[in-house]
């Protein structure tokens, strides 16, 4: 189990978090959206539902737009457009 | 992984997933044992009393992910205000339910003394909690989600506490000797060996010659409604949480309510409705407060009225008359606190597992004369935190969110050595972020909140040790973009 970073193509990442409890998802987060330039867009996977509250209202403050939400198999994919 | 856009947003009945049954099985569960210690015994409502209550704060953690870990290391690490906003509007609303309690005359709650310890233990608790992920309530409730490193988390503390306030005799030179000599003068049974252990010196030589006491009481008015109201609710909890709601909004989530209002200066109306906005942003967690407010007094409450019925003052009385003696301190007592509490049963489970293994605890003070180590079965207190597992872990799988989680070694690390540092500070602080903080400043005693201003100044240093690692891990090849 290990945190995955990877650029799926221009200006489209993904981050996998699953497994992961608080704090790291929220951090990883933070740290994945300040290597992304304004209009790219991050797919975050995660499975830690106290953490997507923290993220929420993360996005809401930076002004990153989280606008597709997925529910799957014990893991949610959130993907976030940074601002 | 699998995804299923077709189950986004989708809310299924309770009894459309095999969770709900499982929650509900859960509930039955504890019905069923409940009535079986009734038909045993009718007193051991006493006990069910903790039960119920935890498992009613369990589900309420559940809800609004209430955790003090989350609440400081959100602030800090992510400037996410939603959490501390969260426990701010719980304090304010609590503080009512147990001004209630208070005035009522079934308050059970004793102020602590005012001394460095308390700054020194939030210090300690709010720098552990920051690696383990969660405070002593949040583990108790993420246990209930699944998630084992948090049960790490919690057998940690349990262990931390019962060792640090066991210290053995090559501990006593740590202590001043000053403490040595004011232990021996308060004239405790030999039993105890006051002298002997830092803990013991820290507790006889130190803590008991301290004070303290509530605002309610510094007022003095003689009237109780306005010494309670005015000094405990108004003065020591509504008033520092408002201030502190002012200074979350203006550091924290006015910069993006001015970019998301378009507005290019903020009127007096605006600033308010930002303020509005911010405290309903956090809507769950401060459900949550109120429903833990309001339980808590009812706790206070329904306690305090067994202990009248019963014509008791302790729980331990009461195992007396039902034939338990066992594990009793030599006052014949138990940690019996009537309201929300956490860490002081862990220690006690800690404690009784440790004299499993032969090793005597019963000459200290915290557990020989104040607290005793009674089976776990019958540990009222203990019991309520298994009741906030079980709260937590009916609501977490009935929202389909309970997940076993097996932690990875940095996480079981960071929950053992986090989990020790937060029992050294809960023991040394008089509580955790429930007893030292959540209850104290509640019901009027200012040192909850010097025992919060240790946890801020431990949780900012955490937050910075904690991106220290995250920096050095980040730098190997997996967040290498």
């Amino acid at each position: 189990m290990a945190i995955k970073f990877d650029k799926i193509s221009d200006g489209q990442y993904q981050l996998d978090v699953s497994g992961y409890v608080c704090p790291h998802p929220q951090m990883y987060t933070k740290k994945a959206l300040q290597k992304l330039q304004s209009g790219d867009e991050l797919s975050l996977i995660f499975d830690n539902p106290s953490s997507g509250e923290s993220i929420i209202a993360m996005c809401e403050t930076e002004g990153d737009e989280i606008f597709e939400r997925e529910e799957g198999n014990g893991a949610t994919t959130w993907k976030i457009r940074k601002g | 992984m699998a995804t299923d856009s077709t189950q986004v947003m989708s809310n299924p009945g309770l009894l459309a997933h095999k969770g709900g049954y499982k929650a509900m099985a859960l509930v039955a569960l504890t019905a069923i044992l409940s009535l079986g210690l009734l038909a045993n015994d009718t007193r051991w409502i006493y006990l069910l009393v903790y039960v119920w209550f935890g498992v009613a704060y369990g589900v309420l953690l559940q809800y609004g992910r209430f955790c003090m870990a989350s609440a400081i290391r959100d602030l800090f690490a992510i400037k996410v205000p939603r959490m501390a906003v969260g426990v701010m509007i719980a304090t304010a609303l609590f503080s009512i339910t147990a001004g209630l309690v208070t005035v009522s005359g079934y308050s059970t709650f004793h102020p602590h003394p005012l001394g460095w310890h308390i700054i020194a233990g939030g210090l300690i608790f709010g720098f552990g909690m920051i690696f383990t992920g969660g405070c002593a309530s949040g583990s108790l409730y993420k246990t209930g989600e699944g998630n084992m490193g948090s049960m790490l988390v919690l057998l940690s503390i349990s262990f931390s506490m019962a060792l640090f306030t066991d210290l053995g005799s090559w501990s006593n030179n740590l202590a001043p000797a000053s403490w040595a000599e004011s232990a021996l003068d308060k004239g405790m049974p030999e039993v105890l060996t006051v002298t002997d252990g830092w803990f013991d010196l820290f507790t006889a030589g130190y803590v008991w010659n301290l004070s303290g006491g509530t605002v309610g009481d510094m007022l003095g008015t003689g009237n109780v409604w306005i010494d309670v109201f005015v000094g405990n609710v108004l003065l020591n909890a509504i008033l520092p949480s408002l201030v502190i709601l002012v200074i979350l909004y203006m550091s924290t989530y006015r910069k993006g309510y001015i970019r998301r209002s378009k507005l290019e200066s903020l009127s007096y109306g605006d600033e308010m409705r930002g303020i509005w906005g911010m405290i309903t942003s956090s809507k769950n967690t401060a459900i949550a407060g109120l429903g833990l407010g309001i339980f808590a007094g009812l706790q206070m409450w329904a306690t305090g009225a067994l202990r009248e019925h019963y014509e008791i003052f302790n729980f331990g009385e009461l195992l007396m008359k039902m034939g338990y003696s066992e594990g009793l301190s030599i006052q014949e007592t138990v940690f019996d606190p009537g309201y929300w509490y956490i860490t002081t049963q862990e220690a006690q489970l800690g404690g009784w597992v440790m004299s499993l293994f032969g090793r005597d605890v019963t000459d200290n003070i915290f557990f020989g004369l104040q607290n005793g180590i009674p089976n776990p079965l019958i540990n009222a207190p203990l019991l309520m935190s298994v009741g906030i597992i079980v709260g937590a872990a009916i609501l977490s799988l009935s929202r389909r969110e309970f997940k076993w989680k097996i932690p990875s070694v940095e996480t079981a690390v960071f929950a053992i050595v986090g989990g020790a540092l937060m029992g050294i500070g809960a023991r040394l602080g008089m509580g955790c972020n429930v007893g030292a903080f959540f209850a104290a400043v509640t019901n009027g005693d200012l040192t909850g909140w010097i025992f919060l201003a240790g946890m801020l100044i431990g949780g900012l240093l955490g937050v910075k040790a904690f991106n220290v690692w995250l920096n050095r891990k980040s730098a190997g090849d997996e967040f290498d973009i």
